[in-house]
């Protein structure tokens, strides 16, 4: 059996649910950040297969290579965010930080 | 010397007497002799007149001078001012002249001591002025402007003693009712205007004669005679707007003298005069009528009157009636020579009345007089004779007049077979020879009856008593004719006066006025105008001749039975007079007791007065409060109503602004504010939430499109 | 000196001179009453050279080249707006023989007015420049020959008037300001929607050869002009002229005051200060007779000639019903406002006769009404000023306390009623003349000639209520004329004389345009009539 670009999507669609159900089940809100950290992730992996399998050149794997960097970034200000909010609150879970209601 | 010479000395005539109310009046604080100027300024102006009468007779007795300028000129039609210069308007200047004159004079110590002294003065002025102005003028529109003017001064000089309400009510009604006649006069003028675009007389004349009359109707001719009456109805005090000359008695007695008994309430007759040649026959029985009415109710009256002044004042309104009656049966010439005769002897009674009056000290009611004879010898003498002259007594001027005009309405009633005039004419002479005498009789004869008053009375200085002496003298008939019984055979009226040319077309005339075409030269009358160059128009028209043969035949006949009955009525009238308050043979007051009915209606003047206060004015006092009234409230009303409608409505359409319409919006708002109310329950602040609902909407929207 | 633009001069000196006040400080009331003084003065010297330079031979009415002072400048022309064409509003000032009276009328009762107004203390800065403003507005009317620019005078003129009654007036001023201002808005709308409708129909032909609509009265008079489907052109056979003709009038008619639009004209003047009474009679009155002589005759020959006897019979109600309502006043004001409505109807008749005469009686009039009415309401100033009541019968034997004024008064009461030798007289005598020349209104003039009689009822009762009888005993303090009333009241009196002796100075100057004006009257029915056919 050779792996084509369905394996690929299919694992994509697996990181994507597991990054979905990271973010929507876990409390912890740096729980929520890796589930984020999933998703990103299975669209690199789609992009770089659709580069693959789509006769798209080296673009694909190019802004694989962006959103990894960008990853890294946002990694960084999350995780800052993530600190003030447990500054402001104590807390970190996401279930009880819900001043944006009002 | 020509006929330029005349019209240069009628303009100074006319002008001076401006002249002097100018100076007079803007001097009259600063400089207290100046009614001496105005004084001397009469002076001149008579004897420039009495110069214009001499050469106008003597050098051009049968000439018309004629002079105009224009005045306002518009396109085709030019309104001009101008003179003119015949027998009539000499005359008549040398009346007006002298009666001025002679009533400065008099007024110097009649009205001595008053506090407006020099305006009194500066108002005769313009009288004077205004009056001569009527006299030379040669169209109707001037003959309206001085007819007015003269209406003023007479208005001003009647409320002189403003402080007098009595004054200034006879001063304003004296106004008002003239200007009721002039309505009549100035529609006659638009009339004529309308039809001839002139107001020159002798363009009229000339144009009626060539046949165009108004509107093509011998019917309108008639009604523009007649509207032209209306003005010497209102001006002559002819009935039935008689009612405001006995008031005008409120003013000064030289005023009654002057402007309401000799030249002023003869400026009608004269109006009359001039426009003569227009009046068809249907005018000329209105004019007759209007004066045989004046002549006679008047007379009635004053038989009843207790004041010296307002007997004087119906006398003159029936004597004035006379001369309108002569002029509407055709008797020209006489009704005019009644007019200067009449302005002379009435002059010198209102005069004289104002030298009772003045040594009773103002007591002008004749029950409070008596035997005053005495004391005024002079005043007496020319009242008297003044009398006689009114009364229709041989050898005076009012003799020749009267007969004249009672021979007229003689002949009339035979020509026409209408004895009405003549009845009237005959009946008038009786009841004025009456009444003239008891006022002199009471006046002056008897006992004094007011002792007091009498025992101060003494005779008026000198300025006072020459006036009456004047015209005392001129009231004799050795002016005007040499022989007492026959006027014709004087200058006055063989040779000055002459009866005009009638110009009205032949159908609308009487027949006794129609031309007589057997006879192309002047009768024995003498009557056409001589042309000359500046009249060429009007005696051009073909009509030479105005009265025919038979009216002259039959004034002739009718003179000496009209002499007959006249004296015969005058002697029986005086003799009544002695009768009843000389002798004391018959009692008046019984008379009066048992006639009740007739003797109120005379005593209180027939009741015009009230009759016309509570028809005429009180309607016009109704109607005007009821249209200020309407004014105020219903129109002004419907302006207010329909702000205040405006307003209501607005207010409406506010409330309806507020409620409904922001109403609608602000249901808008609330509509959304609910929707987000419920809407706000998925907002739970959760992230996670969120998220949820954003894959599963995801998911929806990749369902629905999935087919794309 | 042969281009300067007297025109313009005249009529916006006192705008400049409004300009100039407002720099002055409030507390120089001296200097703002002069230099309203000097404006108006030099407003008078205008007026006068203007009449020097008058050409007396030349008519006006329609024909553009017979107007003088001319003029004419580009004002606003805008071709942007590609569904409307090109907007053309042309500064245009002119006059001829029916403006020029009034121009020299409106200059000496300015004049007056100002010495009239010096007693005026209420914030004096405002008041004159309220009055300089509403003086440039009513000369504007008067020389403006483009209908936007006689509109925009004449929308000028209302709102000092407003201000002047509403801040210097008596008790009731809030009431009386808003009336008028509201009834002469009301009647400006009926102008404006005609101005606009007449704009649309006509169209002018430039120099350059293109034809664009146009705001030009004289252009407007002229029916080659028109368009063939304007809804006010001569050439469509469903025109709305007569509707428009209509409205214009009553827009005009409630200014005169005509009856039944009048009742603002009792209040306006009871309640106005002295000078501006003699402002709102002297001239304002005018502009409504003038608007129509201007405006609805010349541009409607046709239409005014099938309803000349309407309008002759407002004029006789005006006459009769005027005077008879002063007949029953008792505020010696009402009584000469009333009055001034009896008297304008005259205008009215004599314009309605349609021939020289009358219509040179109507304009002579309107002169006459303005001299001898300011006249009028400057005698009641005085009195009220002394007395501080105007109640008829609260006076009596006046004559004795103060007999030069009583002079004056006995002057302009006869004035008033037409005596002879009084410039009154002669424009009375005319109107009823040329009225009575028509044939259709003769009826209608010989019942107006009653108000002769009336006239001289309500005055004389007037005048014996005033000055006749005894003096009252509370009057007997009340000092005769100050030398600030000679002034006002020895010009107009020597006018009324002048003009009373020899009216042909002023009616040489009128008499080519009324010559002018009723040939086209006595044309336009052919000329219009043959239009359609």
């Amino acid at each position: 059996m050779e792996v084509g670009l369905n394996h690929f999507l299919f694992v994509s669609v697996c990181l994507f649910s597991l990054g979905i159900f990271g973010i929507v089940t876990r409390k912890n809100a740096v729980m929520v950040l890796m589930g984020i950290e999933l998703i990103l992730n299975s669209a690199n992996i789609n992009f770089v297969a659709f580069a693959k399998y789509g006769n798209f050149g080296y673009q694909g794997q190019i802004v694989a290579l962006f959103v990894i960097i960008l990853a890294a970034a946002e990694a960084a200000i999350a995780l800052a965010i993530v600190l003030n909010i447990y500054k402001t609150f104590s807390t970190v879970n996401v279930d009880e930080i819900d001043t944006m209601k009002d | 010397m020509t006929g330029n010479n005349l019209i240069d000395i009628a303009l100074i005539i006319l002008f001076l007497p401006l002249l002097g109310f100018t100076v007079t009046l803007f001097l009259a604080k600063k400089v207290k002799k100046i009614y001496l100027f105005e004084t001397l300024i009469i002076i001149v102006a008579f004897v420039l007149s009495v110069i214009l009468v001499f050469l106008k007779l003597n050098y051009f007795p049968n000439a018309t001078t004629t002079s105009e300028v224009s005045w306002i000129s518009l396109g085709s039609i030019s309104i001009d001012l101008g003179i003119m210069v015949d027998n009539i308007a000499v005359l008549m200047i040398f009346v007006v002249s002298l009666i001025s004159m002679l009533v400065h004079l008099f007024s110097i110590a009649y009205m001595h001591g008053d506090k407006r002294y020099n305006r009194y003065f500066a108002y005769l002025g313009i009288f004077t002025f205004s009056m001569n102005g009527i006299v030379f003028t040669h169209n109707i529109l001037m003959m309206y402007i001085f007819w007015e003017l003269v209406g003023l001064s007479s208005y001003l000089l009647i409320g002189f003693w403003y402080e007098k309400k009595s004054a200034s009510d006879a001063g304003k009604k004296a106004f008002i009712v003239n200007r009721v006649g002039d309505l009549g006069f100035f529609s006659g003028i638009l009339i004529l205007f309308a039809t001839y675009h002139t107001f020159t007389f002798d363009k009229i004349f000339h144009q009626i004669s060539l046949g165009v009359i108004p509107f093509n109707s011998e019917f309108w001719l008639t009604v523009t005679g007649i509207l032209i009456f209306c003005g010497a109805i209102g001006k002559s005090a002819q009935f039935p707007l008689h009612v405001w000359l006995p008031d005008a008695m409120e003013g000064p007695t030289p005023v009654s003298a002057l402007i309401h008994a000799a030249t002023m309430v003869a400026a009608g007759v004269y109006l009359v005069v001039r426009v003569f040649p227009i009046l068809t026959s249907g005018a000329l029985e209105f004019i007759a009528i209007i004066g045989a009415l004046s002549a006679f109710i008047p007379a009635t009256i004053a038989i009843t009157q207790n004041d010296i002044k307002k007997v004087l004042a119906y006398s003159t309104v029936s004597q004035l009636g006379y001369m309108v009656m002569a002029l509407g049966v055709g008797a020209y010439k006489f009704a005019f020579f009644h007019l200067v005769t009449h302005a002379f002897f009435k002059a010198a009674l209102f005069l004289g009345s104002g030298s009772v009056i003045h040594a009773m000290h103002h007591e002008q009611d004749i029950r409070k007089m008596g035997g005053l004879r005495k004391k005024l010898p002079l005043t007496y003498a020319t009242f008297l004779i003044s009398t006689l002259a009114i009364s229709g007594v041989p050898l005076t001027s009012g003799f020749l007049s009267k007969d004249g005009i009672l021979a007229g309405t003689f002949a009339f009633g035979n020509l026409t077979g209408q004895w009405f005039f003549a009845f009237v004419g005959f009946l008038v002479a009786l009841v004025t020879a009456f009444y003239m005498f008891r006022l002199v009789i009471l006046t002056f004869h008897g006992e004094p009856r007011d002792k007091e008053k009498y025992d101060h009375a003494k005779e008026s200085p000198f300025v006072m008593v020459m006036p009456l002496v004047v015209l005392a003298t001129l009231s004799i008939f050795i002016w005007y004719t040499p022989n007492p019984f026959n006027p014709e055979q004087g200058a006055f009226l063989s040779k000055w006066v002459k009866a005009p040319t009638i110009v009205t077309p032949q159908d609308s005339r009487y027949s006794f006025l129609k031309s007589d075409e057997a006879q192309p030269e002047a009768n024995v009358q003498g009557i056409q105008n001589v042309p000359t160059p500046s009249s060429t128009e009007a005696a051009n028209s073909g009509e030479e001749i105005t009265f025919s043969k038979t009216y002259t035949e039959a004034m002739e006949h009718a003179h000496i039975p009209a002499m007959m009955l006249s004296l015969f009525l005058a002697g029986i009238g005086i003799l009544f007079a002695f009768l009843f308050y000389q002798w004391k043979k018959l009692d008046a007051d019984k008379l009066a007791e048992k006639i009740n009915p007739l003797y109120k209606l005379s005593l209180n003047k027939w009741y015009f007065d009230e009759i016309y206060d509570a028809t005429f004015v009180a309607l016009t006092l109704g109607i005007s409060k009821v249209l200020a009234w309407i004014d105020a409230n219903i129109i002004d009303g419907i302006v207010n109503g329909s702000a205040t409608v405006t307003k209501m409505f607005s207010s409406f359409t506010g409330k309806f602004d507020n409620v409904v319409v922001d109403g609608m919006v602000n249901g808008a708002a609330y509509m959304s504010g609910f929707i987000g109310l419920m809407f706000r329950k998925l907002q739970t602040g959760k992230v996670q939430t969120y998220i949820v609902l954003v894959v599963f909407s995801l998911v929806i929207l990749l369902f629905l499109f999935k087919s794309f | 000196m042969q281009n300067f633009p007297i025109l313009s001069f005249i009529t916006f000196l006192p705008l400049l001179g409004m300009v100039i006040l407002l720099f002055i400080p409030k507390k120089n009331e001296l200097i703002i009453k002069s230099l309203t003084l000097v404006v108006t003065s030099l407003q008078v010297i205008a007026a006068i050279v203007i009449l020097h330079g008058y050409n007396y031979a030349l008519g006006g009415i329609n024909d553009p080249n017979s107007f003088q002072f001319i003029e004419k400048y580009r004002w606003i022309d805008i071709t942007g707006f590609s569904w409307i064409g090109r907007i053309k509003v042309d500064y245009f000032l002119g006059i001829d023989g029916i403006s020029v009276p009034l121009v020299l009328l409106t200059a000496i009762i300015s004049f007056i007015a100002t010495l009239s107004s010096w007693t005026i203390n209420k914030s004096v800065k405002g008041y004159f420049a309220m009055f300089l403003l509403l003086d440039t507005g009513m000369m504007g009317v008067f020389v403006a020959l483009d209908l936007f620019l006689f509109y925009i005078f004449w929308e000028l003129m209302l709102l000092p008037m407003y201000f002047l009654i509403g801040i210097w007036g008596g008790p009731r001023r809030e009431y009386a300001a808003i009336k008028f201002f509201l009834y002469t808005l009301f009647g400006s709308i009926f102008i404006l929607i005609v101005m606009i409708a007449l704009y649309f129909s006509t169209k002018e032909v430039l120099p350059d050869g293109s034809r664009v609509f146009t705001f030009n009265m004289l252009a407007m008079m002229n029916p080659q002009n028109y368009t063939a489907t304007g809804i006010l052109s001569p050439l469509n056979p469903n025109n709305l002229r007569l509707i428009a003709y209509i409205a214009l009038f009553v827009g005009f008619a409630i200014k005169i005051p005509m009856f039944p639009f009048h009742t603002w004209l009792p209040d306006a003047h009871v309640e106005a200060p002295t000078a501006i009474s003699v402002i709102l009679a002297g001239v304002l009155l005018k502009m409504g007779t003038y608007g129509i002589l201007r405006v609805c005759f010349p541009i409607f020959p046709d239409i005014t000639r099938e309803l000349v006897w309407y309008i002759a019979l407002f004029g006789m109600i005006n006459i009769i019903y005027g005077a008879l309502c002063a007949l029953a006043q008792k505020d010696f004001k009402k009584m000469i406002a009333y009055s001034s409505i009896s008297h304008m109807g005259l205008v009215l008749l004599g314009m309605a006769s349609l021939n020289a005469m009358g219509i040179t009686g109507a304009v002579f009039q309107m002169f006459n009404h303005g001299t001898i009415t300011a006249m009028l309401f400057l005698i009641v100033g005085v009195i009220y000023d002394r007395a501080h009541t105007r109640g008829l019968d609260d006076f009596g034997g006046l004559a004795t306390q103060m007999p030069i004024y009583a002079g004056f008064t006995t002057l302009a009461f006869f004035a008033a009623i037409g005596l002879p030798g009084l410039s009154g007289f002669v424009s009375e005598a005319f109107v009823f003349l040329g009225a009575f020349g028509f044939g259709n209104i003769r009826v209608l003039t010989v019942i107006s000639t009653l108000g002769i009689l009336l006239g001289a009822g309500y005055m004389l009762w007037a005048m014996q209520r005033v000055f006749l009888g005894g003096l009252k005993e509370k009057w007997a303090s009340l000092k005769d004329l100050t030398f600030r009333e000679y002034a006002m009241l020895v010009p107009l009196a020597v006018i009324v004389i002048f003009l009373g002796v020899y009216p042909s100075a002023m009616l040489n100057l009128m008499n080519s345009s009324v010559n002018a004006m009723a040939k086209l009257m006595a044309g336009a029915q052919t000329v219009y009539g043959s239009l359609l056919h």
